[in-house]
């Protein structure tokens, strides 16, 4: 973990009408931490993510990508800078297979952009590497299954997986563990911690054991304000963070 | 539509696999009109041809990028419209180019408006860009009489094929010369639009089709997705429009417009748009009804109507859907099992329909022949058409048939539960 | 000064007629977003079912009874065709409104015929009212404005006053929601498309006399409507209220121009050769540009404005 700042989100707020989600966030996350954003449901922790890839427009404030102003761009474009994340409600490509899934994923980044001249049966080099993210998700036999037909904990997996296949530096995981067992759930951390190594995550997280285990750092969502940033060691002795957040250990 | 893409292995079976319907579509295509060579036959498969490639092309819109399009034609029209005058051209001297290679200028044609009107018709998806498509096509057609040098007017624009130039050396005067330069185009737009389902653009209008929203997560922009494969069936309908205009030898308003786009729209539909081939089967079909339904009714276009809801509210992956969906059942041998209980829906299914038919022939007749008094005729027989015996026959028909009919559906549903369940202890669904 | 005034007032009846008709299309699709493709249909419908009406009873009985019964078709359509396509996605369900307007179509090609029907406005009402410049205007354009006055402001009123109109407002956008809070959502979405489709039936008695009565209107109509709303903005009904006006004061305005560019360039004096390049543009005549112009617009405003003149931006 360097000292250089991969994500800076600077006063961003953002109304919806006359309601205000997201008011005055402020945030620096370093370069290859590990930060995990908690707090209450209804705090605004999708609406930073939805703010951060470019999905809706900032009210007010700014956001940095490795130093670079990213508010006001198209998500694809925030994409290809370098920024991926994933979906709190899995978002597959429903018809296709695991495999063509992965592989549509890493289309971009391989170079192929908008051919129509290349046969997908030919490309070699991409097929291997959709086979060895494939692997690394621990998903190789069940790789030609039409998604729809995978498990939920197979299904979040996957989503992990096309959301790091363009090689981002700067990976945003939307609650990767809901829903998941708790054999399931040491299995998404492992696979966590092996996708981010070298490159920066943020985590937005229910489930306080995956939290504790993964983090550097935790910033504390409440009511669209971020009240605390610190070591889960500090968070979890700040009194602040205590009253506004009463769930103590989630035990899933 | 599940498309998996199999790394292709290596081996004599695989190539037999991968080939053999190709090269089985184009014996079948070189064949056919020996067999059936009377005028009328060649005509007509000469008219399935140009409407597959259509058909095919349109696909490439709803079926493969989820874009449903009211004013396809216009590329189709321009296309032939450009085809025409390049063949004008020809004719009047100014131009050397092969009736062969026509074609292609109709595709060229179709591309290039395609990348005109694709960037705005593009931006938007879902319902705003079918209406945006309408206003598109009713723009165009709205052109065709302000520019009559160009459109031709209310008679359009005809040329001469025979040409004196040609690279294959057929002359193009006969129908079966015609025919097969149709049908060679028409092997080869179907294997490039095969192909191209198999390439980065295709896959990624299909992951943009399925999840708008993921697709620029992999670092996509959807509108150029959309735009490209926009423009590139519109490369593919204007080679069908070039071919009309080869087969007709005129090219007027008609098939730039409203009714074109909507007839393709069907075709396409009934046969299928989450299968590859399913536009094929429905060309087929829909131009074999077309041309002979025309001498024997006039009341065609409701029974393509009653078809076309009755696929939407009960079979919305068309005819190539039905047809997928007994393909597991096939594989495990049990296919017979269902036929008894098909043929006697199939039974009552007929007695309804003529039923139906007697019911909308009487009210045709009645409404729109110059003579609604005199005597009509159907399948031969011939009857009064406002005594009451034809209309009693009919209702009759249409009641009892439904009510057979409702319990043998229901039968069927059982079968497919029973086979369903002895499939699955079985291991294979 | 009497080309302007006449055109202006023959614009406000267009205008408030494709409002008629964009109004009801509107609210099922910002309520459903479904787009009913026999919107025009039904408005076709509503014609034929006023023209049958009014030779046999007479045009008053038939102004009320016609639009109920195409609302009653539209209920049915909506309860037992549109709720099973429902699942099946937004371009499914198009496509079946598409299927129901071919079918409508060919019904009354089937019961009425082609030709067009004798459709005439009622002696009561077909006397001039004023006498402008040297213009009759007849009274029944006024009776159609006030008619669709009339059904905006009750519509409005439905809608911002009613319980049932707070009710649709919800299930505007928040159809779990309102379904969760114990209303029946089907039952609501069944009675909008009638209420819908009633809409357009009405503008359809009134009308089917004023345009002509045939099988061809619906095609003729339709793409304009629809023209209306995305120029309009999809689900703003504000926005489609004056995309009708504007379409309506296009056109009309339109016909009164006998200019091409010919005559443009004449004004600074500059004449073209006998063989110009591309003839047929320079001799286009603006009145004859009248069936183009509601496309032309729509194609200006998606280069400049795609969101519409009162449009939501897309989330």
């Amino acid at each position: 973990m360097t000292n250089e700042i991969a994500l800076n989100l600077v006063d961003v707020n953002k109304r919806f009408g006359e309601t205000e989600i997201i008011r005055g966030v402020d945030l620096a996350v370093k370069t290859g931490e590990r930060h995990a954003i908690i707090g209450p449901n209804g705090a605004g922790k999708s609406t930073v993510f939805n703010l951060i890839s470019g999905y809706y427009p900032l009210t007010k404030g700014k956001i940095e990508l490795n130093g670079q102003e990213i508010n006001g761009l198209e998500p694809f474009q925030i994409n290809r800078l370098g920024l991926c994340r994933s979906f709190q409600v899995t978002n597959l490509f429903a018809k296709m297979s695991v495999f063509e899934n992965v592989r549509c994923a890493l289309m971009w980044s391989t170079g192929y952009k908008y051919s129509f001249w290349h046969l997908m049966g030919r490309q070699k080099k991409l097929n291997e590497k959709a086979e060895e993210l494939i692997e690394q998700i621990n998903m190789t036999h069940r790789s030609r299954i039409p998604v729809g037909e995978l498990s939920y904990a197979e299904q979040r997996a996957l989503e992990i997986g096309i959301t790091i296949a363009g090689g981002a530096d700067v990976i945003l995981l939307d609650e990767p563990t809901a829903g998941m067992s708790h054999s399931e759930t040491e299995q998404a951390v492992e696979l966590m911690k092996f996708v981010s190594e070298g490159k920066t995550l943020i985590v937005v997280e229910h489930d306080m054991g995956v939290v504790f285990d993964l983090a550097d750092r935790i910033s504390v969502l409440v009511y669209g304000e971020i009240i605390a940033t610190d070591t889960p060691d500090n968070i979890r002795n700040n009194k602040a963070v205590q009253e506004a957040y009463l769930g103590a250990e989630e035990e899933v | 539509m599940i498309t998996e893409n199999r790394i292709p292995k290596s081996g004599k079976g695989q190539m037999m696999k991968r080939y053999g319907v190709w090269v089985a579509a184009s014996l079948l295509v070189v064949i056919l009109p020996q067999i059936f060579d009377s005028g009328f036959a060649v005509t007509m498969m000469s008219e399935m041809c140009i409407a597959i490639i259509f058909a095919l092309s349109y696909n490439m819109l709803l079926g493969q990028g989820g874009m449903l399009s009211f004013g396809h034609a216009v590329f189709y029209g321009f296309g032939g419209f450009i085809a025409i005058h390049a063949i004008k051209l020809v004719n009047d001297g100014a131009s050397v180019i092969p009736l062969e290679l026509i074609p292609l200028v109709g595709g060229v044609a179709g591309f290039l408006f395609a990348l005109l009107l694709g960037y705005i018709s593009t931006k938007k998806a879902g319902t705003t860009f079918a209406l945006i498509s309408l206003g598109l096509v009713e723009l165009v057609v709205a052109c065709v009489l302000l520019f009559p040098s160009f459109f031709g007017g209310e008679e359009g624009v005809s040329a001469d094929r025979m040409l004196d130039y040609s690279i294959t050396g057929f002359g193009f005067g006969s129908g079966i010369e015609v025919f097969y330069l149709i049908a060679f185009w028409m092997v080869i737009a179907t294997a490039l639009m095969y192909l191209q389902t198999q390439t980065p653009l295709g896959r990624m209008a299909n992951a943009v089709r399925d999840n708008p929203e993921r697709a620029p997560f992999v670092g996509y922009d959807i509108h150029l997705v959309r735009f490209f494969q926009f423009s590139l069936s519109g490369f593919f309908a204007g080679i069908a429009g070039g071919l009309l205009a080869i087969n007709y030898e005129i090219v007027n308003s008609e098939m730039i417009g409203a009714i074109a786009s909507g007839n393709v729209l069907l075709m396409t539909y009934i046969g299928g748009v989450g299968h590859f081939f399913g536009p094929i089967l429905g060309a087929v079909l829909f131009t074999f009804l077309h041309l002979t339904l025309v001498n024997i009714t006039q009341a065609g276009q409701i029974y393509l109507g009653v078809l076309f809801i009755a696929i939407i509210l009960w079979a919305p992956n068309g005819m190539a859907g039905i047809i997928m969906v007994h393909q597991p059942i096939w594989r495990a041998g049990k296919i017979k099992r269902l036929l008894p209980s098909y043929l006697a829906a199939l039974g009552a299914g007929l007695v309804t329909f003529f039923g139906a038919m007697i019911f909308v022939e009487i009210n045709y007749h009645l409404s729109l022949s110059i003579e609604p008094d005199k005597p009509m005729q159907l399948l031969g027989v011939e009857f009064q058409a406002n005594g009451w015996i034809p209309w009693l026959l009919a209702i009759a028909l249409m009641v009892a048939g439904y009510f057979m009919l409702r319990p043998l559906i229901r039968k069927i549903g059982r079968k497919w539960d029973e086979l369903t369940q002895e499939m699955q202890e079985g291991g294979i669904a | 000064m009497e080309f302007y005034v006449i055109s202006l007032l023959n614009s406000l009846v267009f205008g408030m007629l494709l409002f008629m008709l964009s109004s009801g299309l509107t609210l099922i699709f910002g309520m459903m977003g479904v787009l009913n493709f026999a919107h025009a249909s039904f408005y076709m419908v509503g014609a034929y079912f006023g023209y049958q009406i009014s030779a046999m009873i007479g045009f008053w009985p038939a102004l009320v009874i016609a639009p109920v019964l195409v609302g009653v078709l539209g209920a049915a359509i909506e309860r037992y065709g549109l709720r099973t396509v429902h699942k099946h996605g937004h371009v499914a369900e198009l496509l079946f409104t598409f299927g129901v307007a071919f079918m409508i179509e060919e019904l009354i090609l089937l019961i009425w015929g082609r030709v067009a029907m004798n459709y005439q406005v009622p002696a009561s009402l077909d006397f001039t009212i004023f006498t402008l410049f040297e213009s009759d205007f007849p009274v029944y354009r006024l009776f159609m404005l006030t008619i669709s006055v009339v059904m905006f402001v009750a519509l409005y009123l439905l809608l911002t006053k009613t319980r049932t109109g707070i009710i649709i407002q919800a299930a505007l956008t928040h159809a779990d929601g309102v379904g969760m809070l114990g209303h029946n959502v089907p039952r609501v979405f069944m009675l909008v498309f009638g209420g819908g489709s009633a809409l357009a039936g009405l503008a359809g008695v009134i009308g089917g006399n004023y345009l002509v009565t045939s099988p061809s209107m619906a095609i003729l109509l339709g793409p304009i409507v629809f023209v209306v709303i995305v120029v309009g903005g999809m689900g703003s009904l504000t926005g489609a209220l004056i995309a009708s006006l504007l379409i309506a004061a296009l056109q009309t305005f339109a016909v009164g121009y006998d200019y091409s560019l010919v005559d443009l360039l004449a004004v600074f004096n500059i004449e073209l050769g006998a063989e110009p390049w591309f003839p047929d543009l320079w001799r286009i005549k603006i009145e004859s540009t009248g069936p183009l112009l509601p496309y032309l617009l729509m194609v200006i405003m998606l280069i400049f404005r795609p969101k519409g003149i009162m449009g939501e931006r897309e989330s």
